[in-house]
């Protein structure tokens, strides 16, 4: 009886893993076996043309290399001003805290769609087109960060930081050494989720970036599927190649990640 | 620490996120309000009072998107969270082998890449010859033309969201589920309630709060909805799969009339909020 329950959940995990399955099968075959009468359902040996036509039509490996480098810059710099700021709103007393607060838990209820005009129009204005601090520096300050940060702050005992201060350490110090090492899991679900989503993202990086040497990846992925003739089999294998590292962190941080999640849904 | 320097070091900290929030959010913000009162006359920006926004009224495509958007929040969201509680119910039992699989299974979807989860989906959801329908029609089932048939499109839409989504919200019960204190069940148990009877007592007064953050979260995701129906249909086919926001888009920046547009998005915020509301007034706490 109880190993009938795993029936729903085979079935489950199989239409949950089955696009991902069959990314990597396209990724090995060629485009024109794909959509025939009977599809391929097992891994091919056209993987390496694929990604040697991929690295011609998009410049795969210089893509890679972009994505890699806008994620990690914005994933530092955004986490940096989530702890912070969620370290300051917890801890200290100050003129529009609960202010600020509502502010940053009402952005979340704002579609970016609003903003999507004027921040364009700023862009413009500010020569920032086709650069890739329009691409960073706007979306830096990030709510759901900032609030998760807070929450795991709030609990942090005071006396441990006056303790600090008696002992003469500076507060950026206090907030290194002491505050910080103690909301490792929180910080990590944090790191994740900025890397995750701006890996994926799609739309801001679409509407600023016009040169295709700066293309991140799902930019460049987009462009193909434009095409009269549309290379399945190369598009899935740059899919694949970029679902592959958010993947392997997800699969690393894993506990982190759910932790972080549970911290930002249920503690009051 | 004296009472100033407390408040200079508490802006060292916050100073830089506000700093950005007000540049890059605040601003923006209001300047979408302000052109949701402007419209375009011959190349000049003139006010135009509320008309942007009794166009709302008239506008038969944004009426469609609101029912579209109705649609998937009565359907779409219930079945989702249902599924998700079912799943998390059953992967809290500590018998069960696998669980940290199965979990990792569920909520692989949510993290995948935006663009190729909506180029996968395409090439799966092919009319011919695509492995969606060939797959059914070892069913019997005859081929379906998932993206170009307005009620199958509808569908497709809705199975891509729930399953991207249906992990996410599971993990997030599961976590609920795992904070319950496991002499609560013992306590009920030795009551004689049975299973279902104590899902139904004790475990989801408990889950309230989590089962309201799922709900809200969806609430606000549905009327956000704009990735898989502008990647998987652009809102076709005759407009069966689109949202406030892929129109939000179309005439934004297709059409180029941004105060129409900015009436729209606010349009959107008004009724996010009044719904978040609700759910919260419904179903929060009730002491």
């Amino acid at each position: 009886m109880k190993r009938l329950l795993h029936l729903p959940l085979i079935v489950g995990a199989v239409i949950s893993l089955f696009p991902f399955y069959w990314m990597i099968i396209a990724a090995t075959h060629k485009t024109e076996d794909l959509f025939t009468s009977s599809p391929p359902l097992l891994p091919g040996g056209e993987l390496l043309n694929n990604l040697r036509r991929l690295e011609e039509s998009i410049g795969f490996t210089q893509v890679t290399l972009n994505t890699v480098g806008v994620s990690l810059v914005y994933t530092v710099l955004s986490s940096l001003l989530s702890a912070m700021c969620g370290y300051g709103l917890a801890k200290f007393r100050f003129k529009g805290r609960g202010f600020f607060l509502a502010v940053i838990l009402a952005t979340m209820m704002i579609p970016f769609q609003v903003l999507l005009v004027p921040l364009f129009e700023m862009m413009a204005s500010f020569g920032w087109i086709d650069t890739y601090q329009a691409v960073i520096i706007p979306f830096l300050a990030n709510a759901f960060g900032i609030f998760l940060m807070r929450q795991a702050f709030l609990d942090f005992p005071q006396e441990l930081i006056e303790a600090g201060r008696i002992d003469g350490c500076g507060e950026t110090r206090i907030f290194y050494r002491i505050v910080l090492p103690a909301a490792k899991p929180q910080l990590a679900a944090v790191v994740i989720f900025t890397f995750i989503g701006q890996w994926g993202a799609f739309l801001w990086p679409l509407l600023m970036l016009n040169t295709e040497d700066k293309y991140t990846i799902p930019v460049a992925l987009s462009t193909m599927v434009g095409l009269s003739k549309v290379d399945y089999s190369g598009l899935m294998l740059g899919s694949f190649a970029a679902t592959l590292p958010i993947m392997a962190v997800f699969l690393f941080f894993q506990r982190q990640f759910v932790s972080g999640l549970l911290g930002g849904s249920v503690k009051g | 620490m004296g009472l100033r320097k407390s408040r200079l070091t508490a802006w060292i900290f916050v100073g830089p996120a506000i700093a950005l929030f007000a540049v890059f959010f605040a601003y923006p913000l209001v300047a979408s309000l302000v052109q949701s009162f402007q419209t375009d006359d011959r190349g000049e920006t003139v006010w135009a009072g509320f008309d942007n926004y009794s166009r709302l009224f008239g506008d038969e495509l944004f009426g469609k998107s609101l029912i579209n958007t109705g649609l998937i929040l009565i359907v779409q969201v219930p079945v989702m969270t249902v599924l998700a509680l079912i799943v998390a119910q059953i992967l809290n039992q500590s018998w069960l082998k696998l669980r940290s699989g199965y979990r990792i299974a569920y909520f692989l979807p949510a993290v995948t890449t935006l663009v190729a989860y909506a180029i996968v989906f395409r090439v799966l959801l092919r009319a011919d010859n695509g492995v969606m329908n060939h797959l059914l029609g070892y069913l019997g089932v005859a081929p379906i033309d998932w993206l170009h048939d307005p009620f199958w499109a509808k569908v497709a839409l809705i199975a891509s969201i729930t399953w991207r989504w249906t992990g996410y919200n599971m993990v997030i019960i599961l976590a609920g589920l795992q904070s319950i204190p496991k002499e609560q069940y013992e306590a009920a148990s030795v009551d004689g309630a049975g299973a279902l009877t104590t899902y139904v007592k004790v475990i989801v007064p408990q889950l309230r709060p989590v089962i309201l953050f799922c709900l809200i979260t969806s609430t606000i995701g549905t009327l956000q909805l704009f990735d898989e129906p502008y990647l998987l249909t652009q809102g076709g086919p005759d407009n069966a799969t689109l949202t406030p926001l892929v129109h939000l888009y179309k005439i934004g920046f297709e059409q180029l009339d941004f105060g129409y547009a900015s009436a729209i998005a606010w349009a959107v915020v008004a009724i996010i909020g009044v719904l978040s509301f609700v759910q919260f007034k419904f179903l929060g706490r009730r002491e």
